[in-house]
């Protein structure tokens, strides 16, 4: 035996400074993180603040002329929660489908390795060009109208590679002890993967889709394309032109006046709440859903 | 209720690799048979075979027979979902639905299978909860989650799942690897109370165990890394412990290697 040095001796100088230092660029990289984002918010909130009212959220811009104060977003907001809704109604279950298929029956099979591409490839595909396909695809090609569905479209284009992965990832955390103690029941796979790994998965999946909605809900390129433009209220996604909230504020924002500008301000203040309302909601149905809630 | 299952030459794979090889024996109706060896010889390889778990592993096969009572579970319309429900499974670490509470737990398999009303339900699950000897332990909170339960509680609580569901053979896999003496206790009595209704084979690492709970005891050994693990002799367990056939079983027995 070579001597060991055993006793128990006070932390060295040289580590809690180390401690320290590393300490403080941690914080130091997270204020780094923060600063723009507070900056932002702080930035839409003053400016959006003066026109939050309640003309701006029931009101849209009809026969509202370009020198005119007043008028608001109604068929913006309208607009741009039924994309939204449209766009999660196609690409979540199929993205949810695609991540079960990827899980549970795929691995190891050539066509899984051929999704998994795919969806990779998706991940990558600009906004501008989900619009694009479906400006060629679904007006130009078939002659449908510019519609809040086209735009719904060209968003769950974008939407449902986030789906995909997010809810791949959740599936494969369900511990596979969980699939064999179900199967020893003798339950059936499919049976398995509905009543077993999609609710031990469920509030990580639902927090993947309210990634994939809020990375849509601000999409202006596709909507450009797609759902065109209009000041009018139109409550049909299927029928004609609609306005979203992404495009009100690229409008506003354009236009030469005070009062527009404001306008634009917002409008941006009025889709991050509605982001943020959605994701509490999220949360809300995550926290009613979980065992703990349940539990003593 | 109980059933004799018949085993006969069986190989199980895993891809390429040949686990399990050659295998023989006859398991009673209303007996607890154990199943001992080293780790790696193929023990859990070869209990789940009998339940056709084995084939869920991706790659993974079985060559040759196993009967209960007479039927080919390997047979070609045979469905393994039905082999699983009339041959229950217990783990070796206790796998509750995370998602699901006590009540629902032990629900689970007949809720997942088929209809029941209300009234059936809460006889079925008080009745097994009873069996697994938990029934006291959590008669008041049976709508919480399966979870809070310490790792004894939620093992009885796995196995009450797997009785709920009324199989004929009960396979566990060292159900008492994870848990303290106390709850090794309360599942070995368990065992020893389960077997006047169902045929029970437990895998496990402990000599002492395995003499405690089982009628029959199968030693498994295997010649080298790599090689197929192969059952070296069955007996009554008292003979296996005391005045064994092969030398090898002896050595395992009294800690000479394993
Ligand atoms: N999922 C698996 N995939 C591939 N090989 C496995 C798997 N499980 C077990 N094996 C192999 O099969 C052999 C027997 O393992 P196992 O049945 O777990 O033994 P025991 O339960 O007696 O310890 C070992 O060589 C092990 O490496
Ligand atoms: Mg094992």
């Amino acid at each position: 035996m070579t001597t060991v040095q055993t006793g128990i001796q006070p932390i060295s100088t040289g580590r809690r400074v180390k401690d320290r230092i590393v300490q403080m660029l941690v914080y130091l990289a997270f204020a780094i993180a923060v600063v723009p984002l507070l900056s932002v918010l702080w930035l839409v909130v003053k400016n959006g603040i003066g026109r939050f009212d309640l003309e701006f959220l029931t009101h849209s811009m009809r026969n509202i002329g370009a020198r005119d104060a007043g008028g608001g977003a109604y068929h913006a907001i309208i607009g741009t929660l039924e994309q939204v809704l449209l766009a999660s109604l196609i690409a979540v279950p199929i993205g949810l489908l695609t991540a079960v298929y990827l899980v549970e029956y795929g691995p190891g099979g050539r066509l899984a390795r051929w999704i998994s591409f795919f969806v990779d490839v998706m991940t990558g595909v600009p906004s501008v060009v989900s619009g694009l396909f479906v400006l060629a695809f679904w007006v130009l090609a078939l002659g449908m109208p510019f519609s809040g569905f086209a735009g719904a479209m060209a968003l769950s284009i974008l939407m449902m590679p986030v789906v995909v992965r997010s809810a791949e990832e959740m599936l494969r955390l369900v511990p596979n002890d969980l699939r064999e103690a179900a199967y020893a029941l003798g339950v059936p796979k499919w049976r398995t993967i509905v009543k077993v790994v999609l609710p031990t998965a469920f509030t990580g999946i639902l927090t993947g889709v309210m990634l994939a909605v809020a990375r849509v809900a601000g999409e202006t390129a596709p909507l450009l394309l797609t759902v065109f433009f209009t000041d009018s209220i139109n409550n049909d996604p299927f029928n004609g032109p609609q306005m979203g909230l992404p495009l009100y504020v690229f409008d506003q924002a354009g236009r030469p006046t005070d009062t527009a500008i404001d306008r634009a301000w917002t409008g941006a203040l009025t889709l991050i709440l509605i982001v943020m309302l959605l994701n509490l909601v999220a949360r809300l149905i995550a926290w009613w859903r979980s065992p703990a809630k349940r539990g003593s | 209720m109980a059933k004799q299952i018949e085993v006969s030459g069986l190989d199980a794979y895993y891809g390429a690799h040949k686990a399990i090889e050659d295998i023989t024996m006859t398991i009673e109706p209303r007996t607890v048979t154990a199943f001992i060896g080293p780790s790696g010889c193929g023990k859990s390889t070869f209990l789940r075979t009998l339940n056709r778990m084995h084939e869920v592993i991706p790659g993974a096969r079985v060559e040759g027979k196993v009967r209960l009572e007479e039927q080919d579970l390997y047979g070609p319309d045979v469905d393994p979902v039905s082999v699983r429900r009339t041959i229950g499974m217990v783990f070796q670490r206790p796998n509750p639905f995370p998602t699901m509470s006590i009540y629902d737990n032990v629900a689970a398999g007949l809720r997942l299978n088929g209809r029941f009303s209300r009234s059936e339900l809460d006889g079925i699950v008080e009745s097994s909860l009873k069996g697994a000897n938990l029934w006291n332990e959590v008669k008041d909170r049976l709508h919480k989650p399966g979870s809070g339960l310490s790792g004894g509680q939620q093992q009885r609580l796995c196995i009450a799942r797997a009785i709920a569901v009324r199989p004929q053979v009960l396979l566990m896999d060292e159900p008492c690897s994870a848990l303290d003496p106390i709850s090794t206790l309360a599942i070995e009595d368990l065992i020893s109370s389960l077997k006047t209704d169902y045929t029970i084979v437990i895998v496990t690492h402990n000599m002492q165990q395995a003499a405690r709970v089982s009628d029959k005891t199968a030693f498994f050994n295997l010649a080298g890394q790599g090689q197929p693990g192969k059952l070296i002799e069955m007996d009554d367990t008292s003979r296996i412990f005391t005045n064994p056939g092969m030398k090898a079983t002896e050595d395992y027995i009294t800690g000479r290697f394993g």
